[in-house]
């Protein structure tokens, strides 16, 4: 049954993905100028002095300029599916190549920030609803507003500030392999994953607490306590399971804010990820990549948010037969 | 010899805007061994709310000001919260009146019945388990074994019941408190689980406070009945004597606005009154068609009625005469 | 009539409108949170139309004999690389941050308000496609996508509006789309289309005063991302350039001097979180009054001290 639902589940992102696809290829059609030269990286300057006859021939071919727009659309996504980007003028690799290259960075980078997160919203929120005006709920109010109101490049400066330049004790900027050494790579990653990872808590505390909190007005939480359970096991038993449940479901979200957010942290901490890769690529107008790194992005967080459906079915008993 | 013996129960509520509520005002009765009492009022006359604080579980705004609840000759109203954990579902037991919502959606029935033995009785999952099953046997629900593993969603509202029933006895407690058990279900479901109620009743030997709005039930299901209005008991007596010679004016009121065959049906004049400003003296008597000036000063208490012996009590300056009532 | 969908408001007239406003002035007036939200508000809008008058210094005049130093009685908050006051250059980018935000909002007000009442009143495929490609913009990361369109057209106010308006139009159609088909069932609409009333005309009179509560509380929390956005686009060089100035455009310079003169990072980040904590404080306390779930919550004590 669950693996039916998956599957419709799937069938029905497909309309999503199709759309996404088209906005992102459209992008490249709002660019100014000749798109054959745009997709070389040309800026400006003589051709001739920068690109041959045959070059700029072989990628008229490829790209079909001269067809229709939906026939050039279909050969891109025909090529997409297959794995094939295209191919970065700057550095004359696959984008799928570059980007590959760069993805563990950023993944590892996600999911420090989201085991961060979690471990600090998920006993903050909790603590929150159910000691309702005390300090842990002002505490859990107070890291809820100051990550609503706080825009996370600026909560990075300051870390570069209070780290980086007065204390010293970590690096502002960089990445080091975890394979190749794994204490450099903690600390490399700590200043970036402090600010993706607090404004992902924000976010879950804010709901985890909401939802706790109407969670424990249930009928259920009455039954639990009139069987003489004790608090701990009526809480961290009977309404956390429901109250995770909810929460599955807004993480997806969360996961598609983060990748959002992670561009501008990635850019300060120059931490080489794919996020740094899209703007290291604007800025050499390598729009092959570009173009790529974005669908690629676009299309990690739709599967993400299918991730997060199927294991809110794979959780939820009221859903899975459905 | 009584197992319940509630004294005096006044429950207060702390309203939002700074007022308090009585939802309970000096209220007593007592349930033995084996017993069951009946306890009808309309909705809002506080019988849930003496439910509630008899198992201790009243909201954080309630607050039991004043009276004693006596079970088994412990005050019940002075036990620490960890006391009254070694007590609630397993000494007193309570069932609620939405089958649908009082299920933890997210766990197996069997979980939440097992869960019970586990907790109270220290078993084991494989033990506890098998006494789960045992459970559902006895509340009669069809393939008890493959119950077990299944969600609450995947039965109906009597079936969700019978689990409640299942989870409310399974360490055998001295007293169950069901709580509009059946108002929620359609009327041959309500039967069929109103009898599995009495069954296991009387062969558990428990004692019952049975809470119904519905006086047919109530007269087929209890011994004792207690009739509430507006957070005070009016009358106490035996079923069957209360039923055919009701001696409060609010009882007589509420047996003639039931629908009978050949009887004009007569609801009771009026409405109930708001809770935050209760009527001086009788609180029936604005609704009351024998209400005297007395009635409007002095607040009756609860008191034994001539003939005496039969047990009646009655809230009342001027009781009806009992069998072949005034009007 | 439908029976399945339960909505308990009586008929609404046009005046309405005023109803809905001031039912948001009386949670103004009561909640404290809201009240220092309105506060920062109201200074901010007044800095920004005032500034020019009372920025103590100009923006752009250099003066290199006192590059880089900190807050003095002259500079309160300290001058950038070129000598010029940053606490006059903070003001000039308020105005900057709230004239981009709110093009970048009403942009889409504008669309997605229309986009959703057509997919509402139109129902069938239309409605099916609309909001599918809503959906689809609603599952990228907008920030990404604003960051691609900017890339693309270049830096340029239009650019930006458009760019930060994009991903919140599915906000606003939803919203619209949900009231148009919530209204659709009531009764009265029934009667007046009966008596030949237009859609667009049902619109006005009945689904947006409906709507106007939630649609106030989602542009109230529009405006921190669209601040968000405007900046850090502008921090990444990818907004607005000078002569035009933006607090993330200066905080980006200030990456440069951070050992020398923090000041430059700390005093545009704490205007830009002030700004930011007005909306989101005047935002939060209006959704906790017009939010369906917190009635609920009050329905559920009351129904509990019964």
């Amino acid at each position: 049954m669950l693996i039916r639902y998956s599957l419709r589940r799937l069938l029905e992102t497909i309309p999503t993905l199709f759309i996404i696809s088209v906005i992102v290829f459209s992008l490249v059609l709002l660019i100014p100028g000749d798109r054959v030269l745009v997709m070389l990286g040309y800026s400006g300057g003589d051709i001739a002095d920068v690109i041959s006859k045959e070059v700029y021939a072989a990628m008229e071919i490829r790209l079909g300029v001269n067809d229709p727009i939906p026939l050039q659309y279909a050969r891109w996504l025909g090529r997409a599916l297959q794995g094939d980007l295209g191919t970065s003028p700057l550095h004359a690799i696959p984008v799928m190549d570059i980007i590959l290259a760069r993805l563990p960075a950023t993944i590892y980078l996600a999911l420090a920030s989201i085991i961060l997160g979690t471990l600090v919203a998920i006993p903050l929120g909790v603590a929150a609803a159910v000691k309702q005006n005390t300090w842990v709920d002002h505490l859990a109010n107070g890291v809820v507003l100051f990550g609503l109101v706080t825009p996370g490049f600026w909560v990075a400066l300051m870390l570069v500030l209070l780290f980086g330049v007065y204390l010293g004790w970590l690096p502002t900027f960089g990445y080091t392999a975890p394979q190749d050494d794994f204490v450099e790579f903690l600390r490399h990653i700590t200043l970036p994953t402090i600010v993706l990872g607090l404004d992902f808590a924000a976010n879950v505390i804010r709901f985890i607490r909401t939802d706790f909190i109407e969670q424990m007005r249930e009928d259920y939480v009455r039954t639990a306590r009139a069987k003489g359970l004790s608090e701990r096991l009526v809480i961290w038993k009977h309404i956390f399971k429901n109250s995770m449940l909810a929460t599955v479901t807004v993480l997806g979200f969360d996961i598609s804010r983060l990748m959002g957010g992670s561009t501008i942290i990635e850019s300060i901490f120059a931490y080489p990820g794919i996020s740094f890769l899209l703007l290291q690529s604007i800025f050499n107008r390598d729009f092959a990549t570009v173009q790529g790194v974005v669908i690629f992005i676009a299309l990690m967080v739709v599967f993400m948010n299918y991730l997060a459906d199927i294991l809110y079915a794979l959780l939820n008993p009221r859903i899975r037969y459905e | 010899m009584a197992i319940l013996d509630v004294q005096h129960l006044t429950v207060d509520f702390a309203l939002d805007d700074g007022g308090t509520l009585r939802a309970v005002d000096d209220t007593s009765f007592t349930i033995d061994s084996g017993e069951v009492l009946g306890l009808v009022g309309e909705s809002g006359s506080g019988k849930s709310v003496t439910a509630l604080s008899i198992m201790r579980l009243l909201d954080s705004q309630a607050d039991i000001t004043a009276g004693r609840i006596l079970f088994d000759g412990e005050d019940l109203a002075t036990k620490s919260e960890a006391e009254m954990r070694t007590i609630r579902g397993q000494r007193i037991s309570m069932i609620f009146q939405e089958p649908m919502t009082s299920l933890n959606p997210a766990y197996t029935v069997g979980d939440q019945v097992s869960e019970v033995f586990r907790h109270h009785l220290h078993m084991g999952f494989g033990e506890s388990k098998q006494r789960a099953i045992e459970m559902f046997e006895r509340v009669k629900i069809p393939r008890p074994k493959d119950t077990y593993g299944k969600f609450p969603h995947e039965f109906s509202g009597g079936m969700r019941q019978r689990v409640m029933i299942a989870i409310a006895l399974a360490c055998g407690p001295d007293l169950l408190i069901a709580d509009e058990p059946t108002t929620a279900l359609d009327v041959t479901i309500q039967a069929q689980v109103l009898s599995v109620i009495q069954d296991l009743q009387h062969d558990m030997g428990l004692a019952l406070l049975f809470i119904s709005h519905d006086l047919e039930v109530v007269a087929q299901m209890c011994d004792k009945v207690a009739v509430m209005y507006g957070a005070r008991l009016m009358e106490v007596g035996e079923s069957t004597s209360l039923f055919t010679g009701p001696r409060h004016p609010y009882t007589d009121g509420l047996l003639r606005s039931i629908p009978r065959r050949g009887q004009p049906l007569t609801p009771i004049a009026g409405t109930i009154f708001d809770l935050r400003s209760p009527p001086d003296g009788c609180r029936f008597h604005p609704r009351c068609p024998y209400a005297e000036d007395r009635c409007r000063r002095e607040t009756p208490e609860l008191r034994a009625l001539e003939p005496a012996g039969d047990g009646r009590l009655a809230a009342c300056h001027f009781p009806l005469a009992g069998v072949g009532a005034k009007a | 009539m439908s029976e399945a969908v339960a909505v308990p408001a009586p008929p609404q007239l046009p005046s309405s409108y005023v109803a809905a406003w001031r039912t948001i002035r009386g949670i103004i007036a009561n909640d404290r949170k809201a009240q220092i939200g309105a506060a920062i508000l109201a200074g901010s809008i007044i800095v920004a139309i005032i500034g020019p008058y009372i920025a103590p210094h100009d923006v752009e005049e250099p003066n290199v004999a006192i590059r880089l130093t900190g807050p003095t009685l002259s500079n309160i908050m300290g001058t950038d690389h070129l000598g010029r006051d940053l606490f006059s250059r903070i003001i000039s980018g308020l105005t900057v941050s709230l004239l981009v935000a709110t093009g970048a909002v009403l942009i889409a007000v504008v669309i997605g308000v229309p986009l959703g009442a057509f997919a509402g009143y139109q129902g069938g495929w239309v409605d099916t496609i609309i909001m599918r490609i809503m959906d689809a913009i609603i599952a990228m990361p907008g920030r990404l996508l604003a960051i691609a369109l900017v890339a693309a057209v270049g830096p340029s106010v239009g650019a930006l509006w458009v760019a930060i308006s994009f991903s919140s139009v599915p906000r606003y159609a939803r919203l619209i789309r949900g009231g148009v088909l919530a209204q659709r069932e009531r009764e009265y609409v029934e009667a007046a289309r009966a008596i030949g009333e237009s859609s667009g005309s049902t619109l006005l009179r009945y689904v947006l005063p409906n709507a106007m509560a939630p649609v106030v509380v989602q542009i109230t929390l529009n405006f921190p991302s669209a601040i968000t956005a405007e900046a850090s686009l502008s921090f990444l060089g990818l907004g607005l350039v000078p002569p035009t100035i933006s607090w993330g455009q200066m905080l980006s310079g200030a990456q440069d001097y951070l050992e020398v003169a923090p000041w430059l990072a700390i005093f545009p980040g704490l205007a830009l979180t002030l700004l930011i904590m007005g909306f989101v404080l005047l935002g939060d306390a209006l959704r906790d009054h017009l939010d369906p779930r917190y009635h609920g919550r009050r329905r559920a004590r009351k129904r509990a001290a019964a």
